[in-house]
């Protein structure tokens, strides 16, 4: 191996010299003071010694190996990244949202409660709902919001003993946890042969101990239920409510308003939908919106606004039955600031643009891709598309050498292994930025998997081959995670 | 093949009577669909099961699993070597990857409602294609 890609595997404190300094403190300029406590003081803690160069090569060679939605294609979409237009970072980068303090005088902080109140209405506005609370640092935050409320409203019309709530098996892997912490009991609902929530085995469970269901929609199988209004009727008919996981609606987007659905709670992925750079956990915002009949329950704080003669003012307000606050302060303003300038930069036209493009480019990539490999459900897709990596397994290429032996076309890979009910799942989503011509060289390779599969299946089984780190032994990692560097016994 | 000297679960789970205990285990084709098994949870040693409760977890690279009970019993001893080498269920379901012994409460009638190797060998056909 050549010495120079040995070295830059090092880590720092592999690469540290005793005595080598980065920087030169500058002098003493106040009285030197005794600790009142110097036993607090250290002196055998474990830091790197690197010169200033030496760190700055570390860094830098560490962020060359970064694959980003700035350099390559993502077709596992907004689930993790799409692309965030760059004015929606710059602007809320601004000092004037980024130096706020959350404790700020609230006479000093109107232009950021002008964005709040805003970006309440056009989520309202865009859900159908009729209040929105911006609370909710993530999405699972947003559907744990939705389900207290709806636990509270249960409770507060006499009925505590309804707490079944039915999941249907294509919906996100987080509502059921959401629905327990709630205090529900899960009771999960099979998808039918063509993709559609089973309706027979939903009115089975529709009895008087029901408190509502969770649905995601479009679902993770990238289908729009096509029995939705039919489900909410029933739902409703049986005394429950009903909740939209609204993850995907990058797919509806000025389409269709969830709340004229019959829904009555859902959350909104400001980071997903709406952009924001949130790939490694963060940060992120579930608005949750509600029907009148909720809107006593929202998280707060909500912000309100007084019209006077000649001035506003907007101001914040718990609802007078809240479920209380999700966090210290008013949700991840840096977010929502994003979510304004998208929303305000596209406008109406533009955002029904999105959805229209995120499904056209779904169901391109299905057309072009079903004789190659297998669509267990053969329909109009949403804004992404699930295929079955089965064709080759007797060769031992499956969906994860699939998605690894993209990395070395240069692609991230796609969502494996997930929705859990299909085999080898593959879940492909373009997102409605990428150009016919990114989506056909993502085809092609495609292709040339599939064939390279076919004749020479070895070279998929064992890919990546030109990433910088080959295939790692992933079963190893789970069984003995190694989290820790410590340093070498002496020899 | 699976072994005909046992009785399955339409959730893939292997029952084996020997003697007064029952040891239980996940086939071959459930180890085969989760992948590498990275991680396995098991119940106390004591602790009661229902026919079809939930007997434990398992987790593999693609996710994580719940097991049930093909039949129900009290816990007397649970595979340590599978808790502290996970991979065993992959390499061996139907033998050094067993899970769990019990000591059972109605074996005779819990046996009755599972299915022979023929049926499970035909279930699993099926779902394979």
């Amino acid at each position: 191996m050549n010495n120079i890609h040995a070295f830059q595997r090092k880590l720092l404190m592999e690469r540290s010299v005793p005595g080598r300094i980065g920087s030169i403190l500058p002098d003493l300029d106040v009285p030197k003071q005794n600790l009142p406590r110097p036993e607090l003081l250290r002196d055998n803690l474990d830091f790197p010694e690197l010169s200033e160069p030496e760190i700055v090569r570390y860094f830098t060679n560490l962020s060359r190996l970064n694959f980003s939605i700035d350099t390559n294609f993502y077709p596992l979409g907004s689930c993790t990244m799409k692309y965030n237009p760059k004015i929606n970072d710059e602007i809320a980068f601004s000092p004037g949202y980024a130096g706020l303090h959350p404790n700020q005088p609230i006479d000093e902080v109107q232009g950021a409660l002008t964005i709040l109140y805003r970006l309440q209405g056009y989520l309202r506005e865009i859900t159908g709902m009729s209040g929105v609370s911006l609370a909710p640092l993530a999405g699972a935050q947003g559907e744990l919001a939705g389900v207290l409320m709806m636990r509270r409203y249960l409770m507060d019309n006499g009925q505590e003993q309804r707490l079944k709530m039915l999941i249907p098996d294509s919906a996100h892997g987080t509502n059921p946890a959401s629905a327990k912490m709630a205090g529900f009991n899960v009771v999960s609902v099979p998808t039918d042969d063509s993709g559609n929530t089973n309706l027979e085995a939903l009115r089975a469970e529709a009895t008087n101990d029901l408190a509502g269901i969770m649905i995601t929609l479009p679902s993770t199988l990238g289908l729009f239920d096509k029995n939705i209004v039919e489900i909410c009727n029933i739902i409703h008919q049986a005394g429950g409510l009903v909740y939209a996981d609204g993850a995907n609606m990058n797919a509806l987007l000025g389409q269709v308003k969830i709340g004229d659905l019959g829904f009555d709670v859902m959350h909104l992925n400001l980071h997903k939908t709406f952009s924001t750079p949130h790939g490694g956990g963060g940060p992120g915002a579930g608005p949750v919106a509600v029907k009148s009949i909720l809107e006593p329950y929202l998280p707060a704080p909500i912000i309100g606004l007084n019209q006077e003669p000649n001035e506003k003012h907007y101001y914040l307000e718990s609802p007078n039955k809240s479920i209380g606050k999700l966090a210290a302060f008013h949700g991840n303003f840096g977010v929502l600031v994003r979510a304004y300038v998208y929303i305000r930069s596209l406008g109406d036209y533009g955002l029904k643009q999105i959805s229209e493009n995120a499904v056209l480019n779904a169901n391109y990539i299905k057309e072009k891709l079903k004789g190659y490999y297998n669509l267990p459900f053969d329909r109009n897709c949403m804004h992404e598309v699930v295929f079955s990596a089965t064709k080759h397994k007797d060769k031992g290429v499956n969906g994860l050498s699939i998605s690894k032996r993209l990395l070395d076309y240069g692609f991230h890979a796609p969502t494996m292994y997930f929705p859990l009910t299909v085999d080898e799942a593959l879940l492909i989503e373009p997102t409605e930025t990428e150009s016919k011509e990114t989506l056909d060289l993502f085809i092609e390779t495609m292709k040339s998997i599939d064939q390279e599969a076919q004749s020479q299946p070895d070279l998929v089984h064992d890919a990546p081959h030109n990433t910088p780190i080959r295939r790692l032994d992933e079963a190893k990692a789970a069984r003995e995670p190694d989290l820790r560097w410590s340093r070498p016994e002496e020899p | 093949m699976n072994p005909s000297d046992r009785r399955y679960s339409k959730d893939h789970e292997w029952a084996q009577i020997v003697g007064e205990e029952v040891i239980i285990g996940i086939t071959n084709f459930a180890q085969e669909q989760l992948g590498d098994i990275v991680y396995v949870d098991l119940p106390e040693v004591g602790s009661n099961l229902d026919q079809s409760s939930k007997l434990g977890e398992i987790e593999s690279v693609k996710a994580v699993s719940d097991i049930f009970s093909p039949i129900g019993g009290a816990v007397i001893e649970v595979n340590q070597a599978v808790l502290d080498s996970p991979e065993l269920v992959n390499q061996d379901p139907s033998g050094s990857g067993w899970l769990v012994k019990l000591a059972p409460s109605d074996a005779s009638s819990d046996f009755s409602s599972l299915l022979t190797s023929d049926e499970y060998d035909e279930l699993i056909e099926n779902e394979a294609h």
